[in-house]
């Protein structure tokens, strides 16, 4: 651990009735960095997700985050220091318009006093021109979100997540179920955020994750299996035992 | 705009309020006094309707005990109606203590000699109630069904408290308002009676028009976010308890009005204000009128309830089944209740399949999305 660490799992130990979902999971996160998180179903990745963002309270182990606790934190204080989270199958507010979704993203403060006394502010409502050009949803402000295709979806929550201006941004599977060339801008978008903004994620696809071309930290049975880049985990023995497979030549 | 450019289903939302308006206005004149009296009643319902619309049509909290408010409005109003019409009874205080040989008025009747302070009781009172029970419920993130479990056995708590104070509050017999005294003139008497509804015709405006500045804008949207994905608003950073507390508490203050008014024109406040059949009921007003729509709970309270002088009327004891065939209805035909289905283009289909209307061709982009068809 050291001052360029944004964030650092220590020890992380979750247990849901004696099954261990995180094993003394210990991951740093410097500022800035996109790292990419694999590993076999059930090797705790979504779990890892949830003892950051505060659904799930570790049993044993620290969360710190720019050098503070996270663990006892409720979700929402969690968010407002700077932590934000996209989830595995879109989750938008489908009976609002892609607009209203944006704008309860960059809304701030988020009171509720604050929401019915005042306007949105202009420069907000820039970022939400901003952000829907980013995603290609300038044509689609006032559909409902509930209307959009399923990758548009996943573009607007990921839109909504970068209008939350988190420090950390943790990404569920973004690509599943895109096309190829949903993919590739996806993974175009992810790595133009990284640098300004620290960026976790969690994919099953290769060819996404190599896509990314950054770190990689393999999960397996609730613990680091190992890091490093996609070349030298593809040829790590025990990662080939577990996941990869052999390759085929 | 021309009347050509707006959308059908607008154009069937105005002119209900164009109805709703003209038969308040003209109500007075054209119903005899019996008549007025009970649509005055009846439109007070719709305020509490409107309350059950925030919290369940906007932020999905079934709440089956919207009766403790509706009660809590009511006793404060008779309370203060019964203490300011007492001087001629025994000890100066309301008649019916001295059934009981109380001769000292309880304390909490006190402050409720002060007409100011009613006038905020009736109100602030279930709101602050309201507000504690909510935030205790929301707080332990209890939702969806427990939810409404709780909150009816809350009213049955109250129910059967309220039913065994007889020397607190007249216990079951409840308290009478129709014989006391307001600005001179017996509560009960017509020109009273013509005053309440007045006042309670411009009052279901008045909240109408509270309850659309609550939920249109970002904090309305909250709210629907809360209904439909409450765990996601919470990891963008908001703190849904403090949401759901603050609408379950204004749904509360709602009802505390709506069962004052009602009080007033009914003649009497008791526990049979918080059964449980009836908290159902406003369930169901707003089920058939529309959840989400606000004008539809207004509605559904209104015409429900007329509907049910009208039929018990005529054949008594079939109102039950009407009602519940009613709400059968609306859940397996109009899951959106009545506004909602008129706003979901269904009178339009509804002429499609009777090859009434012509259907349009259209694209499903273009059905999505305004802007290409520009």
């Amino acid at each position: 651990m050291n001052n360029k660490d944004l964030l650092n799992l220590i020890d992380i130990t979750v247990s849901f009735e004696g099954f261990l979902a995180l094993n003394e999971l210990n991951l740093n996160l410097k500022k800035g960095e996109l790292r990419a998180v694999i590993g076999p179903n059930g090797a705790g990745k979504t779990t890892f997700l949830d003892v950051i963002t505060g659904k799930v309270k570790p049993t044993k182990g620290e969360v710190l985050f720019k050098g503070k606790s996270l663990v006892g934190r409720k979700e929402h204080k969690i968010a407002r220091l700077g932590v934000g989270r996209k989830f595995q199958s879109p989750r938008i507010f489908e009976n609002l318009t892609v607009k209203e979704n944006l704008e309860i993203s960059v809304t701030t403060p988020k009171s509720p006093l604050n929401l019915i006394n005042k306007n949105i502010m202009d420069d907000q409502i820039n970022e939400i021109e901003h952000l829907m050009k980013i995603v290609n949803l300038t044509q689609k402000v006032d559909s409902k979100a509930g209307s959009l295709s399923h990758g548009q979806k996943q573009w607007l929550e990921i839109a909504m997540l970068v209008g939350q201006k988190p420090d950390l941004m943790l990404v569920d599977e973004p690509v599943a179920g895109l096309t190829d060339e949903e993919t590739d801008l996806t993974a175009d978008l992810l790595k133009s955020l990284s640098g300004e903004n620290t960026v976790v994620v969690i994919d099953h696809d290769m060819e996404f994750i190599r896509r990314l071309d950054s770190n990689v930290s393999v999960l397996n049975q609730g613990t680091v299996l190992c890091e490093g880049t996609m070349e030298s985990i593809q040829k790590d023995q025990k990662v080939i035992d577990v996941y990869l497979g052999r390759p085929e030549d | 705009m021309p009347l050509s450019k707006i959308k059908f289903d607008k154009k069937i939302v105005l002119s209900l309020w164009i109805i709703l308006i003209a038969l308040i206005i003209a109500a007075p004149t054209l119903l005899p006094v019996f008549r007025l009296n009970l649509l005055g009643r009846y439109l007070s319902l719709s305020i509490v309707a409107l309350g059950v619309d925030l919290i369940w049509g906007y932020t999905g909290l079934l709440s089956l005990g919207q009766g403790i408010f509706f009660a809590l409005g009511g006793y404060c109003a008779a309370m203060y109606l019964q203490i300011t019409s007492s001087s001629e009874f025994p000890n100066n205080i309301p008649e019916f203590f001295a059934l009981y040989g109380v001769e000292k008025l309880p304390f909490f009747w006190e402050p409720f000699r002060s007409p100011v302070f009613t006038f905020f009781a009736i109100w602030i009172i279930p709101a602050l109630v309201a507000g504690l029970i909510g935030f205790l419920v929301f707080r332990n993130r209890i939702k969806g069904v427990y939810f409404s479990i709780l909150t009816q056995a809350s009213l049955l708590v109250f129910f059967n408290f309220f039913n065994g104070q007889q020397k607190l509050i007249n216990g079951t017999n409840g308290l009478k308002t129709d014989v006391t005294q307001l600005f001179g003139q017996m509560v009960g008497s017509e020109s009273m009676q013509r005053l309440f509804f007045w006042v309670t015709a411009f009052l279901v405006i008045a909240a109408w028009f509270f309850a659309k500045w609550v939920v249109k804008g970002r904090f309305g949207n909250i709210l629907i976010g809360i209904r439909d994905d409450e765990p996601r608003v919470r990891f963008t950073g908001y703190n849904p308890v403090i949401f759901k507390t603050i609408i379950f508490s204004i749904a509360g203050g709602l009802a505390g009005i709506s069962g004052a008014l009602y009080t007033v024109q009914s003649g009497i406040v008791s526990p049979q204000f918080m059964t449980v059949p009836f908290s159902i009921e406003m369930v169901i007003w707003v089920a058939v009128g529309g959840r989400g729509t606000l004008l539809g709970a207004i509605l559904g309270a209104v015409f429900i309830n007329y509907a049910k002088s009208l039929v018990s009327e005529a054949l008594p004891a079939s109102w039950m089944f009407i009602q519940g065939g009613l709400f059968i209805l609306v859940v397996t035909a109009l899951p959106e209740g009545v506004l909602g289905w008129i706003q979901g283009n269904g009178p339009r289909n509804l002429l499609q399949r009777f090859g009434l209307k012509r259907k349009i061709e259209t694209y499903p982009s273009l059905e999505i999305n305004n802007k290409e068809q520009k």
